[in-house]
């Protein structure tokens, strides 16, 4: 099959950038999305010109560094699956394929379809971590935890930070992200020592870092490769009004600053 | 060159208490005087970065991802091994410790695998404390399974996302430590150097993915936990972006590089659909629990899979291995699919592969079943390939999978360069010439948490203020070689892309030093890959410039070195004139199986490097087995 | 920070406060809806609950001024989330597609201005009645303010009652997502109900919709004179 490519291409953060075509021709329908991209990288760099920047690691959906917008739509066509799972045959022949980058303000872009996506880990960094020292843990089998509580922080903990919520959010929210975090956390007895402090403060970094809110559309959902739930969401709203109710006094708050 | 294994005394049981008692200390007050630098973000990477922040060093954790929770260890999908005997199943440490010496082929150091079996129960607490969301029962206890190589219940998971979950939790302490001031991240930051100052390793040099700028990072002690080196082969199950490039530098440098021949190559894997293709995607092992594995009877064999009566099937496994049956360990799985594949009796367009078949499961158990434990599996493969295992049999082929061998350590975790640990996959120490299924995860944590952090303060006790400033003259020499290299990769403009180089060597890799291996073809690949090697300098093309974002000269670079590793695989290989493990010398076998030669070959091969086309020089660190009788590993 | 500095600064205190003026003003939209069908049992009891309302100025006007904090904050609050959202995205993406979220959901900021226009309308309309000021005089029998008559009148011309109507319409489709959306913004969905929740709002939504506008449709139709 043939396609051709639209490719938003951008030398660096401060260059203007535009689209460039390119023609893929002869290719398999069982390629993957990105195998597409390597093969027509090899013929831009053989035409001596400099091949397309994206990011991609373990092409087996998980570690969540690949991104793109494809055709408007965040990792592509296909439901909950990432770029690097995405196949050929859910093209038509002959189609034209516009490729852009993940856009938001607090993903800045760096090259072609590459974004600095670091405001996640800063905003895990805020709270998104229980405060346990290697050594101090009680046997594993210490605390029971319910099995439907284990399975629901699995359900959150499956997010892969790819930032997909956050490109097809018509806000920039990271709301999907941030609540898959707090949710899995909070949900477990280890977790809960912490929650009140977690979610305000995991909340103020994602406010800062100068994501959109949540308007519930629901885009996030639909485009999560892993299907991170928009209950996750509720959950961290009910979690934050929580903790606001709960934190009444300024030495408290300010404790979660 | 004399390799002190540095084994403490005792029986085999408190030789790591004894090592405790007795290993000096650095002052609380004192540790945040120390940088260490630790390279790669993966479980061990991340896990020694965040473990060291607690204890108060002052840690620059590096990775060339642009977050330190995407490296490769996120794709492990099975589990981790634990000797926590919850399932009352006769599990003990020293069972484990046994099991994981046998699986790989008595080639492994006791001391050292006796010790991940003993911290490995500290793991599964840390763990949970973390947050990581284990399987559980209705009572809310941690469920297991069983895996390949085992024939007890002791490993615990995560779904299909067992690595993901493990690496998250270390990423989540790192990232604690980075919001209290302890460590910093350096994301998309690739370390092309390692300096040593006075004989000891005491910094890196770096280049920033970004902007492409050469930096020096001076530390108190380097730590390596940069994964494995199966990319070598081109195609594996191993992230793109998985390289030896530290590994390699820092062999280069003066560390010496452990049983390089040592791969592993995982039996289930989706075949290989064509030439595009970029990586292999491993099926879990713990598939193997309930699908049972099967070729034709009869040679050539194109009938549908459906099509094939029960009695003209062979199911191998069963057949050649009654006690494992399908779940005998990895080495040995792959080894029979590829002689079944060999003898023309292999499945799919290209003949490369067996059938995993769950019919005989989801009748017994239901589908609902099968999709309650395969489920993300099931739709994985069905993803790639278009098919669904729960109507037709499952297509699998072994590919390359995990590296067993990497730079020689000690019992401390430090290599033969003073004040260079290496961690993880990227040493060679605990899984011989084979890795049971879920032993890596329990490695990597294993070194990460609990061995470096109390292994790394005997050396540095002695090196209060010895660090260099990162602008002596051995980091800005080392600066030149870099910068020189990678200006040598650009200037060539050559006619042959990097990734036709990289197809190419992977080929040579896995014709003549894949799942089995023969003196003449060690030999051909020896002639083989310095040629090519010689074409890559004087023709290959990189494209772009060094000063900004350029991922053909990242992975020319990576190439580059690929290309002299491999020839010390090859080297390696040629050497162990025997079969161990998943180092198979078609020479050496007795009715198919690997046969060891442990009056000659009963030691560490660690090569030390003499420069690029000179001959290495092989050190032999003979292997004593206090405890355990070597055995003829039998699955039978 | 305070728990109320928060309220106002955080994103999600935000959707706090639109959530709880919304359900505020959610609730009168019910309340004025069956207030008006009132005028299906005749000049008599409509005109009754209106001397009621006027006779009560501390109802009245606790009312009135509630309904103008509530519609003040959820504009303002709405405003600012606005401004915030597209200052998160500064570079569009070419190629445009709503996954799954719906029409209602992505218009709010415009179907809320355009229910505020309405609003305002309607308040000089029939409130404020500076838009017809002989209003003023309808008084019936018993010498009240002749509320029937007025809506009789008022909705007498056509295309004061095909603006009414696409108003209400818009109003109902900015509550189709925002009864559920409030849910959403104050936590109180879960997998349970998440489903019930959704397809309840829009249940009312269209209850909302059909009791408004019968309203004007039978004055047109002549089933109320």
């Amino acid at each position: 099959m043939n396609v051709k490519l639209r490719v938003w291409r951008q030398a660096g953060p401060d260059t203007p950038g535009k689209f460039v075509e390119y023609e893929a021709t002869g290719l398999n329908p069982n390629m993957s999305f990105l195998e597409m991209l390597d093969e027509v990288n090899e013929d831009i760099t053989k035409r001596g010109e400099e091949p397309i920047s994206f990011d991609h690691d373990c092409r087996e959906g998980i570690c969540g560094m690949c991104s793109c917008v494809i055709n408007g739509e965040a990792h592509g066509p296909e439901y909950k699956v990432a770029t690097c799972q995405t196949y050929m045959r859910s093209f038509q022949d002959g189609e034209t394929i516009t490729v852009e980058p993940f856009r938001a303000k607090a993903f800045p872009l760096i090259k072609d379809l590459i974004v600095n996506r670091s405001a996640f880990d800063r905003v895990i960094q805020a709270g998104g971590f229980i405060s346990t020292s290697a050594g101090s843990a009680p046997d594993g089998n210490a605390i029971p935890v319910p099995k439907q509580d284990a399975d629901a922080a699995m359900d959150a903990a499956a997010c892969i930070g790819c930032g997909a919520c956050v490109a097809a959010c018509k806000n920039a929210s990271a709301m999907l992200f941030v609540s898959a975090k707090v949710s899995h956390l909070n949900l477990l007895p280890q977790g809960k020592p912490e929650k009140d402090k977690r979610v305000l403060a995991m909340v103020q970094q994602m406010d800062a870092e100068g994501f959109g809110a949540c308007t519930v559309t629901g885009s996030c959902e639909a485009v999560c490769p892993k299907g991170i739930s928009l209950n996750f969401i509720a959950k961290m709203n009910r979690d934050y009004f929580g903790a606001l109710l709960r934190a009444p006094s300024k030495a408290k708050a300010a404790h979660a600053d | 060159m004399n390799l002190d294994a540095k084994i403490p005394s005792g029986p085999l049981a408190q030789k790591w208490d004894n090592y405790k008692r007795d290993a000096k200390l650095v002052n609380p007050a004192n540790k945040r005087k120390y940088d260490i630098i630790v390279v790669g973000t993966g479980l061990a990477g991340g896990a020694a970065a965040a473990t060291l922040g607690e204890l108060g060093y002052n840690v620059k954790s590096f990775c060339i991802q642009d977050s330190p929770r995407r490296a490769h260890s996120v794709a492990a999908q099975g589990g981790i091994n634990a000797a926590k005997n919850y399932q009352n199943d006769g599990d003990s440490v020293y069972r484990l410790f046994y099991d994981t010496i046998k699986g790989g082929d008595f080639r492994a150091r006791e001391a050292n695998v006796y010790r991940l079996a003993q911290v490995s129960a500290n793991i599964i607490d840390q763990c949970v404390a973390q947050g990581v969301p284990f399987a559980r029962e209705y009572s809310g206890y941690l469920t297991n399974r069983s895996f390949g190589g085992a024939q007890v219940s002791r490993t615990f998971y995560a779904r299909g996302q067992t690595g993901q979950q493990l690496l998250l939790g270390a990423y989540q302490s790192l990232m604690r430590q980075v919001s209290l001031g302890t460590v910093k991240v350096f994301p998309r930051t690739e370390m092309l150097d390692l300096v040593i100052v006075n004989g000891h390793a005491k910094g890196i040099v770096t280049r920033n993915l970004i902007t492409g700028a050469i930096e020096s990072h001076a530390g108190d002690a380097v730590v390596l936990a940069t994964g494995g080196y199966g990319n070598t082969w081109y195609l594996s199950t191993y992230g793109r972006g998985s390289n030896a490039t530290a590994i390699w530098r820092a062999h280069k440098k003066g560390a010496c590089f452990a049983n390089p021949c040592y791969a592993q190559i995982h039996p289930t894997c989706i075949p290989v659909s064509g030439d595009y293709q970029s990586k292999l995607t491993l099926m879990s092992e713990s598939l193997r629990n309930d699908g049972r594995v099967w070729v034709p009877k009869k040679v050539g064999d194109k009938r549908a899979p459906g099509d094939i009566p029960e009695d003209e099937r062979d199911y191998y496994l069963e057949r050649k291995y009654p006690s494992y049956g399908n779940l005998a360990p990895r080495d040995i799985s792959s080894r029979a699919a590829k002689q079944v594949c060999d003898e023309g009796r292999g499945v799919g367009e290209s003949g490369l592969g067996v059938y995993l078949d769950f019919s005989a499961a989801i009748q017994r158990l239901g589908e609902a079943k099968i999709a309650e434990r395969y489920g993300n599996l099931f739709d994985m493969y069905h993803e790639i390939t278009g098919e669904s295992a729960y109507k037709v049999p499952m297509r699998i082929y072994p590919a390359i999978h995990y590296t067993m061998g990497g730079l020689w350590v000690d019992y401390n975790l430090m290599s033969n360069v003073p004040g260079l640990f290496v961690a993880g996959e990227a040493n060679f120490s605990d899984h011989g010439a084979n890795r049971l299924g879920a032993s890596a995860l329990m490695q990597g944590l294993a070194d990460g948490y609990f061995v470096l952090p109390n292994t790394i303060s005997g050396y540095l006790a002695g090196q209060l203020g010895k660090r260099p400033k990162a602008d002596a003259a051995e980091f800005k020499q080392a600066e030149k070689e870099v910068g020189d290299r990678l200006q040598k990769l650009l200037t060539i403009r050559g006619k042959r892309t990097i990734t036709d180089f990289h197809k190419q060597l992977g080929k040579i890799m896995w014709d003549y030093c894949g799942m089995a291996r023969n003196e003449a073809g060690l030999k051909k690949a020896l002639e083989l890959i310095p040629k090519l090697r010689e074409e890559f300098w004087k023709d290959v093309n990189v494209p772009g410039e060094g000063g900004d974002l350029n991922q053909s000269l990242e992975r020319a670079g990576r190439v580059a070195d690929y290309f002299e590793l491999a020839e010390l695989i090859v080297l390696d290989a040629l050497m162990r004139d025997e079969s161990c493990g998943g180092h198979f010398r078609e020479e050496h076998q007795e009715e198919g199986e690997c046969k060891r030669n442990d009056e000659q070959f009963a030691y560490v091969a660690a090569w030390e490097h003499k420069g690029v086309s000179q001959p290495p020089v092989l050190h032999k660190e003979p292997l004593k087995y206090e405890e355990i009788h070597l055995a003829t590993r039998s699955y039978k | 920070m305070s728990p109320l500095l928060r309220l106002a600064k955080s994103s999600l205190g935000k959707k706090y406060l639109m959530a709880f003026t919304g359900f505020g003003l959610f609730g009168f939209v019910v309340m004025h809806m069956l207030g008006n069908l009132q005028v299906f049992l005749g000049p008599d009891a409509i005109n009754k609950y209106a001397h009621f309302l006027k006779s009560t100025p501390e109802l009245l006007w606790g009312a009135r001024l509630g309904l103008l904090a509530m519609v003040t904050v959820h504009f303002c609050v709405g405003i600012a989330l606005a401004i915030e959202n597209m200052q998160a995205r500064d570079q569009e993406y070419a190629v445009k597609r709503a996954v799954k979220a719906t029409l209602a959901s992505r218009t709010m900021v415009v179907s809320g201005l355009i229910v505020l226009s309405f609003i305002i309308y309607h308040l000089a309309h029939y409130t404020l009645l500076t838009i017809h000021p002989e209003y003023r005089n309808l008084h019936d029998d018993l010498g009240r303010h002749d509320v029937y008559r007025m809506i009789v009148l008022g909705f007498s011309s056509p295309s004061v009652v095909s603006f009414y109507v696409i108003s209400v319409g818009l109003l109902c489709f900015h509550l189709s997502h925002g009864i559920g959306a409030m849910f959403q913004s104050l936590g109180l969905k879960n997998e349970a109900y998440v489903e019930r929740i959704d397809c309840l709002a829009k249940i009312v939504a269209v209850g909302l919709f059909i009791g408004y506008i019968s309203i004007p449709l039978a004055v047109q139709i002549g089933m109320v004179k």
